[in-house]
């Protein structure tokens, strides 16, 4: 066999904000995830944010500054993977539109080509049909926006969650519709965002699966936190938590009652 | 017509607690997404036929001058005449014009968006003209005084049972014992009253799907022929139409015709598609003496060669807004103007100004399914997040959002100040969310803990914890 073949593909772990800061299990279930998948991780310290609150309000030009620092940090790697559909998005289809006509265009296309969200990198790239974890009791999965629609997540955190012994998957009505967070959207406009969560609300209890699990914390903690206001008794998690098997410790908001 | 944009969040506080208006939405959900989803996946080509319908549209714009001239040209030959309308108020004039030559008292309204942005209705009747729309929902609205909350069906928001009591109160002739439950019933009571004033009016007017360029032709495409009556019966036919309507051919029409009808209704196509081609010619057995076309611009050369010129792509087919979450939760009055929905926040500030009219790109959460559903491929997000710049640009946002963000922003480009910020505030704050892991309430946040609680962070934050541990892993080596 060649050299090359043997050799681990260097991955850059970009964490994302939210993980980094409310629920790093994430992050460490991404690097357990991504090592039984045969890749060397690395962590550089010099991430932040993919800036979509800048670019998604307007603001270029922070936007523009923050994709400078990402793509210098990032760009070292054989691979950059994050666990969210939404900003590996960022990272993948928004980059190269930032630079556009500038001289950064083809840096930022060089990176933003070796770019995956989490799910799609350990099933479409590294070939993972299957993990080792257990899980006792039923899952339903919400298909987040951004990774559904701009990066064709869906099949594969299935497949995965498939493999995880124990595990009933039951699937979720509308799976592919807005949970209504939306970054600053739910801020900006609480009642609109308010009432397209209840509706989500609505099908994820009348799935009667007892954790709800999806690719991107955003839109985890946003139901999550409608769950928990209305009393329901259901566990909220991030889909790589249940297939590194760090799924143990309290789930997100506390969870359940 | 009155603009509320700027109340945006107002209308939409007052459409969240409107309970027949959620009712109606309830329908919008789940009808027409269904529909459509069936239609698509009944014809395997429809993907290619939304590329080619961009195609077809992208190629027109490209040469939108050359197009406009050589319709104009055929209508001319086919005996009518186009009438060129810069803004609303040249079209209205236009139009009043040829009402008064024709010595109009009424006029037969086709469905049409257009008249609605040219608030058509309230100048004519203003001028001492009665405007009678055909169209049900349309019918139905004016009955109530109110406008369209959605492009192709305009009384959406509303549920059966109001209808029914609007009926009855405007229609005094009816036996209270008449079953008026049913669609079907409602529209044949509308026809009946509606016989009388085809045959009244003097002039009929439409709006227009499509215009071909090749032959001079206006297309409409209506599900109860009320168009038809409508430009056929009285003696002088106006078709009300903005610019980029215009096709090069009927070959390109019939193209677009099969994504418009699947993407709107699921129908494989509307009922009735009506083209007209000037007056009615010595051998025709009906038709209009004067065939009159208002070609309008109103603000839509300006978005040619710009970010937003793929608007003009648009057939309003009504998916996007059919596939919105916020259009679902609000209904199509909240947005303020004409036009709703994900369409809406694109068009309306291209054409009202986004001073006014900022609320509407903002809002949406980008889930993308507009652009998803679009059968001209129109990327809406897009479009609205280059609002958003334009927004900022100008400092038309709020400011505490633009601190806020710039706050924001200068940590976020700053890693290490970043992260030390990070690594006093998130422990606190985990701290301080106790061992229920939560808030109920947190200054600051009062956007998210209005309406549900947020999750506190876990610990440390990830990068920290990463450190620590690379660290550990450093010096059990040495
Ligand atoms: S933007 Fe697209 S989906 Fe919306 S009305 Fe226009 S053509 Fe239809």
């Amino acid at each position: 066999m060649r050299q090359e073949t043997l050799k681990r593909p260097r991955v850059g772990l970009f964490v994302t904000c939210l993980v980094d800061l409310f629920r790093p299990t994430v992050g460490f279930a991404s690097v357990k995830l991504l090592e039984e998948a045969g890749c060397e991780v690395e962590v550089p310290m010099a991430q932040t944010c993919c800036g979509q609150p800048a670019y998604n309000s307007g603001d270029r030009e922070d936007a523009i500054a923050i994709a400078r620092n990402t793509i210098e940090t990032f760009e070292e790697f054989d691979y950059i993977v994050a666990p969210s559909g939404s900003c590996a998005g960022m990272l993948k289809k928004h980059y190269p539109t930032l630079f556009k006509g500038d001289p950064w265009e083809e840096r930022a296309a060089a990176f933003s080509a070796k770019v995956h969200e989490l799910m799609s990198f350990l099933v479409d790239v590294m070939g993972m049909e299957a993990v080792s974890a257990a899980h006792e009791g039923s899952v339903t999965y919400h298909d987040s926006c951004s990774g559904l629609r701009e990066l064709n997540i869906r099949e594969q955190p299935r497949r995965l969650l498939g493999s995880v012994s124990g595990l009933k998957l039951k699937e979720l009505k509308d799976a592919d519709v807005c949970c209504g967070f939306g970054g600053t959207f739910c801020v900006k406009y609480p009642d609109i965002s308010n009432k397209i969560v209840e509706e989500k609300a609505v099908n994820i209890k009348a799935s009667g699966a007892e954790t709800l699990l999806a690719g991107d914390l955003g839109c985890l903690m946003n139901m999550a936190g409608k769950l928990q206001r209305q009393g329901a008794d259901i566990k909220v998690r991030h889909v790589a938590e249940v297939l590194a098997g760090m799924d143990d410790g309290p789930a997100i908001g506390g969870g359940g009652r | 017509m009155q603009i509320t944009s700027p109340a945006f969040k107002a209308n939409a506080r007052g459409a969240l607690a409107d309970p027949h208006l959620q009712e109606a939405l309830g329908h919008v959900r789940s009808g027409f997404i269904d529909k459509r989803q069936k239609a698509v996946d009944a014809l395997p080509e429809f993907d290619a036929l939304r590329d080619s319908a961009r195609a077809i549209k992208d190629h027109t714009l490209a040469h939108l001058d050359l197009y406009l001239e050589a319709y104009e040209e055929k209508v001319k030959a086919a005996g009518g005449r186009v009438h060129w309308a810069e803004t609303a108020a040249d079209a209205r004039s236009l139009i009043l014009d040829i009402c008064r030559a024709a010595g109009a008292r009424t006029v037969t309204k086709g469905k049409s968006m257009i008249t609605e942005e040219i608030g058509l209705n309230e100048f004519l009747e203003k001028e001492g003209i009665r405007p009678v729309e055909t169209d049900l929902g349309e019918y139905i609205i004016q009955l109530r005084g109110e406008h369209p909350s959605h492009i192709i069906a305009p009384a959406v928001h509303l549920t059966k049972n109001q209808v029914e009591a609007d009926f009855r109160r405007a229609h005094h002739h009816l036996p209270p014992t008449r079953d008026l439950s049913e669609p079907a019933s409602l529209l044949s009571e509308a026809r009946e009253v509606l016989r009388a004033e085809y045959f009244a009016a003097d002039v009929g007017i439409t709006g227009a799907n499509f215009l071909v360029a090749e032959t001079g032709s206006s297309v409409i495409v209506t599900n109860e022929g009320n168009g038809d009556l409508t430009q056929i019966l009285p003696r002088v036919h106006i078709v009300v139409a903005s610019i980029e309507k215009i096709v090069p051919t009927l070959a390109d029409t019939s193209q677009i015709l099969r994504v418009l009808a699947r993407s709107a209704t699921g129908q494989d196509m509307s009922v009735y598609t009506t083209v007209s081609t000037g007056p009615r010619r010595a051998e025709d057995p009906d038709g209009p003496e004067e065939y009159h076309v208002v070609l309008l611009d109103n603000g839509r050369s300006s978005m040619l060669g710009t970010e937003f010129q793929d608007m003009l792509r648009c057939i309003r087919c009504g998916a996007c807004m059919n596939h919105c979450p916020v259009y679902h939760a609000v209904g199509g009055h909240a947005y303020g103007w004409v036009y709703p929905g994900p369409m809406g926040a694109v068009l309306t500030p291209s054409l009202i100004g986004v001073d006014k009219s900022g609320h509407l790109p903002n809002a949406s959460t980008f889930c993308g399914r507009c652009e998803a559903v679009c059968p001209m491929h129109i990327p809406l997000p897009k479009m609205m997040r280059h609002w958003r710049e334009r927004e900022f640009a100008r400092g038309l946002n709020p400011a505490a959002q633009r601190y806020g963000l710039k706050a924001w922003a200068f940590f976020a480009r700053r890693p290490r100040l970043y992260h030390l910020a990070a690594s006093f505030a998130i422990p606190a704050l985990s701290a301080f969310g106790g061992a229920q892991r939560r808030f109920r309430y947190l200054p600051f946040a009062g956007g998210w803990t209005k309406h549900r609680d947020l999750p506190a962070p876990e610990s440390r934050t990830f990068l920290q914890q990463w450190r620590d541990r690379e660290a550990g892993k450093q010096e059990a080596r040495t």
